[in-house]
This record gives C-alpha cells, sequence and structure tokens, in this order.
C-alpha cells in the first residue's frame, strides 16, 4: 500500500480497523512524502522521525496528526516559530494531545507558523520559509501557514492550527483545506502557548469536512486546566453531520462584508457562486447588518498586543529559552535576552501592547476596545437571532506572492472577514470553494455560527461541501 | 508624535537597536492612527467584554495535585545552580 500520505482522517480509520494497513505504514509514508517534500513547500520544522514510528508500533490503530509548533508534546521542541526558544523541550502534554491520545490519533512531525502566531503569511517565521502547495512562489496564509501548508500539499493526514485572529481559516483557503476555529472555550487551552488569552483556540484543519468533525470531536470537552472550558457534553459531531441538508436553512450575508473596497473580484464571484449553489440547494438568503463590524480590526489591534505584551513577558532569558551572555544586571538579561530572541513583527507587537496597557493610555485604548467589543458580540447575538449561519469571504484576496505585503497595518487588514467573530467568541469554519479562473489558486469561504453551535456549523459545511463537489 | 517607541520600549523590557527604533516610529505611529478609530464609537454604559464566553469564577478544590518534578522544572533553565535558576545579582552587595 503505497501513497497512505494521501488519505484523511476517515479513509485512514477505516482502514485501519479493517486491517489494511497500520499506524506504522501510515506514519513511514508521511515520513517518505515529508523527505520528498519539504525542501519544497517548508511545511515542518521539525520531525521527530523514530519517536513517531515508536508511537504508532505502540498505537497500531491511531492516526497520525501533524502539530503547529506552539502545542507541548512531552519531549519534543516547540518553537512557536521563535529564536527565543531555541533548545527548548516540553516536560508535559497540552491537553490537545493527551485527548487527541486517548481518542486514537498520535502527533506526527511538527508544522511551520508566524513567531508566536503573530502573522498572516508565515513569513514572519525564525526557523524555516513555508510555501503555498498550489504556487510556490505564494504566501500559504497565516499564522497557521506549516498546517495548511501540510494539508493541503498531501504531506500529512491532518493538523492540528491555532486561531487567534483568522490563524486557521485564512490558511486554510488560501491551501484548500477545511479549518474550524471552535468557540471560545469548546477547546481546551492548556500547554499551548498563549499569544491572546482573550481569543486563542486551537482548531483542526483537515481535507474534508467530515474529518473535522472527527478530529474536533476528539479535541473538545471541559479541561479542569483550562477554566474558560464548560462542562459541557461534547456532541457526536460525526454522526450528526451524517444526513447534513442545506434545505431551509436560513443564510445570512452581512452587507459589511461585501461592501469591501479590497475584496478580490475572483473572490467575490467564487463566493456569490458559493451563496447561489447554497439556494438552488434549498437554502434561503437574507441580507444582514453587524454595524461595529468596520471597528473590528481597530479592537482587535488594541486588545491581542495588549494581552500578547503580557503573555510575552514570561520570556524574560530565566526559566527557559533563550538567555543573552551579553547581560550584567537582572534589568539588561530581560532587555536584552527579549531583543536577540524575539522578531520584528513580536517586537512591534510587545510594543503596541505595552503602549495600549500604559499609564495614562489604558482606559483610552484597551478599556474602550473591550467595551466596542461588547458591541460586536452583541452584533452576532443579534443576526443569530434571525438567521442560522452567515456565510462570507475568508480572506480579501487569494494567497499574495511571498514578499508582497511588507507594511504591516496592510498585512494586518487581511484578517478583516475572520476577525469579527473571533472577538464575539462564535465558532466559524473555511470550506474549500473554487480556483481562481486566471492563477488557478484555491478560494475557501467562511461560515460562521454562534456560541458552541459546532454541529449546526459541521452540518452546514458538510451540506456545502457536497454541493460543491 | 502619538507614541515614543524608545520610551515603551524600556516599558517593555525589550531593547531596541537605533535602526529598529527607527523602523517601529512611523509603523506603530500608523497603527496607533489606525486603531483610534474607536474613539468615534459612543460606549456609555456599555459593559467591557474580558473573554469570548462570560464564565464567572471557575472554582475547583484547593487540593494538593502531583506538580512538574524540579528536575524536570529545571531542565529547560539556560542557567541554574544545584535546584535553583540562576539570576544576576539584583541586590546590592549581595553575592550574585
Amino acid at each position: 500500500m503505497s501513497e497512505l500520505y494521501k488519505l484523511g482522517i476517515a479513509e485512514a480509520r477505516e482502514g485501519l480497523e479493517k486491517g489494511d494497513f497500520t499506524s506504522e505504514e501510515i506514519v513511514r509514508s508521511v515520513i517518505e512524502r515529508y523527505h520528498e517534500k519539504n525542501a519544497e513547500i517548508g511545511a515542518y520544522v521539525t520531525f521527530d522521525e523514530e519517536g513517531a514510528i515508536e508511537l504508532a508500533r505502540q498505537n497500531p490503530k491511531a492516526v497520525p496528526i501533524a502539530i503547529k509548533d506552539l502545542i507541548n508534546v512531552r519531549g519534543q521542541p516547540c518553537t512557536c516559530g521563535s529564536k527565543i526558544l531555541k533548545g527548548y523541550v516540553s516536560p508535559y502534554d497540552a491537553t490537545v494531545i493527551s485527548n487527541m491520545k486517548a481518542n486514537g490519533f498520535i502527533p506526527c512531525g511538527r508544522v511551520n507558523m508566524d513567531e508566536f502566531a503573530m502573522g498572516s503569511s508565515t513569513e514572519n517565521s525564525a526557523l524555516a520559509l513555508t510555501r503555498n502547495p498550489y504556487d510556490l512562489t505564494r504566501v500559504p496564509g497565516g499564522s497557521s501557514g506549516g498546517s495548511a501548508a501540510a494539508v493541503g500539499g498531501d504531506m500529512c493526514i491532518a493538523a492540528l492550527g491555532t486561531d487567534t485572529g483568522g490563524s486557521i481559516r485564512q490558511p486554510a483557503s488560501f491551501c484548500n483545506c477545511v479549518g474550524i476555529k471552535p468557540s471560545y472555550g469548546r477547546v481546551s487551552r492548556y500547554g499551548v502557548t498563549a499569544f491572546a488569552s482573550s481569543l486563542d483556540q486551537v482548531g483542526p484543519m483537515t481535507k474534508s469536512v467530515k474529518d473535522s468533525a472527527i478530529l474536533l470531536k476528539a479535541l473538545a470537552g471541559h479541561d479542569k486546566m483550562d477554566g474558560t472550558t464548560p462542562d459541557e457534553i461534547v456532541p457526536d459531531y460525526e454522526k450528526l453531520i451524517e444526513n447534513a441538508s442545506m434545505k431551509g436553512v436560513k443564510i445570512g450575508l452581512p452587507k459589511e462584508y461585501f461592501n469591501v473596497s479590497g475584496l478580490d473580484p475572483e473572490v467575490k464571484r467564487i463566493t456569490d457562486e458559493a451563496v447561489a449553489k447554497c439556494v438552488a440547494a434549498g437554502a434561503e438568503v437574507r441580507e444582514v447588518s453587524l454595524p461595529h463590524t468596520e471597528y473590528a480590526m481597530a479592537v482587535y489591534y488594541i486588545i491581542a498586543p495588549a494581552e500578547a505584551s503580557a503573555n510575552l513577558a514570561r520570556f524574560d532569558g530565566v526559566r527557559y529559552g533563550l538567555r543573552s551572555d551579553r547581560s550584567v544586571d537582572v534589568y539588561s538579561l530581560y532587555t536584552k535576552s527579549r531583543a536577540e530572541g524575539f522578531g520584528p513583527e513580536v517586537k512591534r507587537r510587545i510594543i503596541m501592547g505595552t503602549y495600549v496597557l500604559s499609564s495614562g493610555y489604558y482606559d483610552a485604548y484597551y478599556g474602550r476596545a473591550q467595551k466596542v467589543r461588547t458591541l460586536i458580540k452583541r452584533d452576532f447575538d443579534n443576526v443569530f437571532n434571525e438567521v442560522d449561519v452567515l456565510l462570507t469571504p475568508c480572506a480579501p484576496t487569494p494567497a499574495f506572492k511571498l514578499g508582497e505585503l511588507q507594511d504591516p497595518l496592510t498585512m494586518y487588514l487581511n484578517d478583516l472577514y475572520t476577525i469579527p467573530s473571533a472577538l464575539a467568541g462564535v465558532c466559524a469554519a473555511s470550506v474549500p470553494a473554487g480556483f481562481t479562473n486566471d492563477t488557478k489558486l484555491p478560494v475557501g469561504v467562511q461560515f460562521i455560527c454562534g456560541g458552541f453551535e459546532e454541529s449546526r456549523l459541521l452540518n452546514i459545511c458538510k451540506s456545502f461541501e457536497e454541493i460543491n463537489s | 508624535m502619538k507614541i515614543d517607541v524608545g520610551y515603551v520600549s524600556e516599558l517593555a523590557r525589550l531593547e531596541l537597536s537605533e535602526e529598529e527604533k527607527a523602523l517601529f516610529q512611523p509603523q506603530l505611529e500608523s497603527i496607533v492612527g489606525y486603531v483610534e478609530k474607536i474613539s468615534s464609537v459612543d460606549v456609555e454604559g456599555i459593559e467591557p467584554m474580558m473573554h469570548g464566553r462570560a464564565i464567572v469564577n471557575a472554582f475547583r478544590e484547593d487540593e494538593v495535585r502531583p506538580s512538574l518534578p524540579r528536575e524536570e522544572a529545571l531542565a529547560n533553565a539556560p542557567k541554574r545552580v544545584g535546584d535553583e535558576f540562576l539570576l544576576p545579582k539584583i541586590v546590592e552587595g549581595a553575592e550574585s
């Protein structure tokens, strides 16, 4: 059995159950593919091949999953795409890793990302350059660009990503995968290096909606180690999407998402066609309004850097990570270790975050941003009284060229469709919808449902996947 | 000047080179200028949203549980002495 790396989770699991092949055979096939493709695509940053094979031998029916390099797996490096964590070895498993292992999955290889998940192109990784498997001159998106490139380039069965303002959904759109950002609190963040704690979520990045349903079920649930995870039952998503249908689904099209000057005409066309297909399959479509959308980017670029500046204070050269040998006292130990360890985007965001939290500015920026966030959340609460789901573009453009976006603010604006739902804490997904005509680049559409409405979201995504194939 | 990058970097315990200061100053001014658009929103009487989901006081029992063994907790330390992390001298006159 060759080319097992091409399988998705559902097919792999079926073959493993029937005894057609073993977990070790899948892992060996993924490793072979890694050797063949990684020099070109650069999806992985480290791959403990012997460890992965050994784990597969111990778990002969487990499905291997590529892990974004900020999720701790005991005994493995966890660089977060940063020089500051060079040489670090995780002393424990993140809860998502223990949950995976308890549910028939094993970690297999670590994939690239923007440093500390700050970016939309994976170009901010200090470790490696990741290319889009559909066009090697273009970015895979970010920050979970390694995860997306590995899934889209058939270099893994599926991957874990994390989403703070769009870091699962935008790269999924760029690399033709399904990506789910679960509702805030649905999946534990314990053992996942914190970027912006009020926003971060781990989610599946897969080759099909069914695969995302299977993996999300394994990841989700209450965790004593993360106080934001409520003790609510995790539905059997896989079973619940068996009879997915678009009939009678009330779809809202937020007018603020379509009247955007930067929206690429090909992305617009593919999104319009997605809407038409849903209507043909029995969905009811209406225009809705999320009136505070225009403030979401500003709110995000206050709240996320503020929380990041606090979270990244732990990198001080003392307990782990890089320690400058130029220091003469404690103050210079901090300032020089951080200067040598962090890359430019991380430095910018630490400064931005420190500024908006600093004396005299807190109320005008962070305090006010949290109030505007309440208004953004209310917008979503209101539309979900009217419709079941929102359908929007996922990113304003298809994958852009490596090096194309140099100005930080221009790069930030790439996340305008994914940020509002992240601030609201609801669940959202990117599902492959089509390809651009001239450049043949994949484009995903975004579906957004209310908080803890993953069953509904996955149902609608599954139905869309069927009518779009 | 909206933001003094040199001063804020000191607050952030982050040393910047002159080149970085020159690069970041206009970039951060443009970002600060952008986010200032929230000043026009009427937030009178609006409660702040602290988290993605409203949870109040997730308590657990205060009980002793196994923790990371000392040796594993120290394993990633760039410098240590015996069972402790090593820091440069903090208090004047003390041994470092």
